[in-house]
């Protein structure tokens, strides 16, 4: 394995702008890393080794020509496939998406490109990112690195299992009710879900509009921040796009001190259903937090208690409508019916039956149910109110504290099958995440150690909505803290190494 | 199944006796939001508030068309070829 391969990215940007490695090197390096683990890993759902290395040839030409150049540039990338990408394969984890070349790029594929970050592949995750262990992938789960008996989290279960198999130094991921902060949690990652429209989901095959956030997948707090930065900041394409200028994530995270800071932890995020050794993790890193002068204050925010009810109500409604377009008539699969007339309304059902599985369906029927005459009002609509009763909380939690904390799972990674016959089981994975979501308000997760299990724990920071500022500067501390302590990384210290412990 | 028809969806008798205890289970679960949802809390529908957002009206150059159809599983003429749409029900 080349000694490129687990270096950061900020490192690497680093390497590169002193031209002690090339693009290629670096390129090239992860690739191989890919060929060698992703066979057990299943990160990846396909790779572009040519395009990737053609970006990074082109880099690197324009470095020894002196041109200036973003600071990623030349560090390579994977992204969660839920996320097009112009002339490579687009799923989303879906038959009813199976062969699907996108004729066009995401925002956030386009600032990559501007950025010179080659793109190493598409990343798997449970089909239209529903889900929390990417067990529902039509194309098979992708396993944990620290335990491949394990799930690797979900929705984006690819995206994190791949930072922390080292097969790429970064990657894209999507948060809808914590799909980049829960993998990030069970797979000893970093995982941020920025303020709601602080990233352009234009190019985002959307599940849930008014939850839907992309963001950072990373191996440390620096290297999130820089890609942040990249991806950050107003696109006209994106109507939900915010407006506003995009801070320095990364010096916030360099100049990072928590004295005086008012760190408030959650009553109802936290005892009663989680995991003894992922409250132990918590009760350590606060202690943290704490000597190095933060002010922990105790909050409640008791509309959390509904906010998985109100979160299964609103994802399936939008996504019903948002799924409407897979209909076989433009783009993907076409099934005929096998037998009666062959209509364009009979191909649509029978194309969705064939194509859909078996969660998708769920969650489509779902949404449809609950948007159907004389049940709209007391789903639906007592859902949006939940929504109002949660923001208020969060309002209320922010006037008594900076920055918001809680485990960011309740449980370490769970095994293969465990909660799959179960779909209420599997859904309060996120009970910790989905509040972020209904609010519109940023969280990330980073790694706060390993439970008693020997599995990877994460801890979670909220912040006010366009403060992700914030959260970066108690990670960044806590991070180091917590460094101090292990004597290096989670993932070194460890030893995670593709499934090969 | 009526909601799943309403959904385009065609399922096999196995799934629709699967999905419909599910279906059930789950609906109860989240039926609990009508207990804090009294009528003097307002709905939000969006989580950053928002009023119509404008722009100028700039013409660009759209996709190419023989792109968007090598996608298709279907074209003909440059256009998507489409199964019946008329008259489904005669």
């Amino acid at each position: 394995m080349s000694t490129l391969v687990g270096t950061t990215a900020a490192e690497l940007a680093r390497l590169l702008a002193a031209r002690e490695v090339s693009s290629v090197e670096v390129t090239r390096a992860h690739l191989d890393r890919i060929a060698e683990v992703d066979g057990e890993i299943h990160a990846h759902l396909r790779t572009a080794a040519a395009e990737a290395l053609a970006a990074a040839e082109r880099v690197d030409a324009a470095r020894s020509r002196g041109e200036g150049l973003p600071l990623l540039a030349g560090v390579p990338i994977s992204v969660k496939d839920n996320v097009v990408t112009r002339g490579l394969e687009t799923t989303a984890g879906s038959r009813i998406l199976e062969g699907w070349i996108p004729p066009y790029d995401a925002t956030v594929v386009t600032r990559l490109r501007a950025a010179g970050m080659p793109i190493l592949g598409k990343t798997n995750l449970d089909e239209f990112a529903m889900g929390s262990s990417t067990e529902h992938s039509a194309f098979g789960p992708t396993r944990n690195p620290w335990d491949t008996g394990r799930i690797p989290g979900g929705s984006g279960g690819g995206s994190a299992a791949a930072v922390a198999s080292l097969q790429a130094p970064l990657a894209i991921g999507s948060d809808t009710g914590g799909s980049i902060r829960q993998p990030g949690a069970v797979t000893g990652t970093v995982g941020v879900k920025p303020t709601y429209g602080g990233v352009s989901r234009y190019g985002l095959i959307a599940l849930a509009s008014s939850l839907d956030q992309i963001g950072p997948v990373a191996r440390t707090v620096e290297d999130a921040a820089l890609l942040h930065e990249v991806l950050a900041g107003h696109d006209p394409l994106d109507s939900t796009s915010l407006d506003a200028p995009v801070p320095s994530f990364s010096a916030a995270v360099r100049d990072a001190d928590v004295a005086g800071m008012r760190i408030g932890v959650v009553r109802e995020l936290g005892g009663e259903g989680y995991q003894e050794g992922v409250r132990a993790s918590f009760e350590t890193a606060l202690g943290l937090l704490a000597d190095a002068g933060a002010e922990i204050v105790e909050v409640s925010c008791p509309s959390f208690d509904y906010a998985l009810a109100a979160y299964y109500l609103i994802l399936p409604a939008e996504a019903s409508s948002n799924l409407a377009r897979f209909d076989g008539m433009r783009f993907g699969l076409r099934i005929e019916p096998s037998d009666g007339p062959v209509t364009a309304e009979r191909v649509m059902a029978a194309t969705r039956g064939a194509g859909f599985g078996d969660e998708v369906k769920r969650r489509i029927i779902l949404g449809t149910h609950a948007l159907s005459a004389g049940y709209f009002d007391a789903y639906y609509g007592s859902a949006q109110k939940v929504r109002t009763l949660i923001q208020r909380d969060f309002a209320a939690a922010f006037e008594r504290a900076d920055v918001l904390v809680s485990p960011t799972a309740p449980t370490t990674a769970f095994r293969f099958g465990e909660k799959l016959d179960d779909p209420l089981a599997m859904y309060l994975n996120d009970i910790a995440t989905i509040p972020a979501n209904l609010a519109g308000t940023p969280g990330m997760s980073l790694p706060s150690g390993v439970s008693e299990d020997g599995l990877p724990v994460g801890f979670q920071v909220l912040a006010p909505a366009h403060e992700d500022e914030r959260m970066y500067r108690v990670s960044g501390v806590l991070e180091r803290l917590l460094e101090e302590r292990w004597g290096g990384r989670l993932l070194d210290v460890h030893g995670v190494n593709g499934g090969a412990r | 199944m009526r909601v799943a028809a309403l959904a385009r969806i065609e399922l096999t008798e196995a799934e629709i006796d699967r999905l419909a205890g599910e279906l059930d289970v789950i609906a109860s679960a989240v039926a609990r939001v009508s207990e804090v949802a009294t009528p003097d809390v307002p709905a939000t529908s969006h989580p950053v508030p928002m009023s119509n957002v404008m722009r100028d009206d700039v013409p660009v150059t759209p996709l190419p068309v023989a792109d968007v159809l090598a996608a298709a599983p279907d074209a003909r003429d440059g256009q998507f070829g489409v199964p019946q749409i008329l008259e489904e029900d005669a």
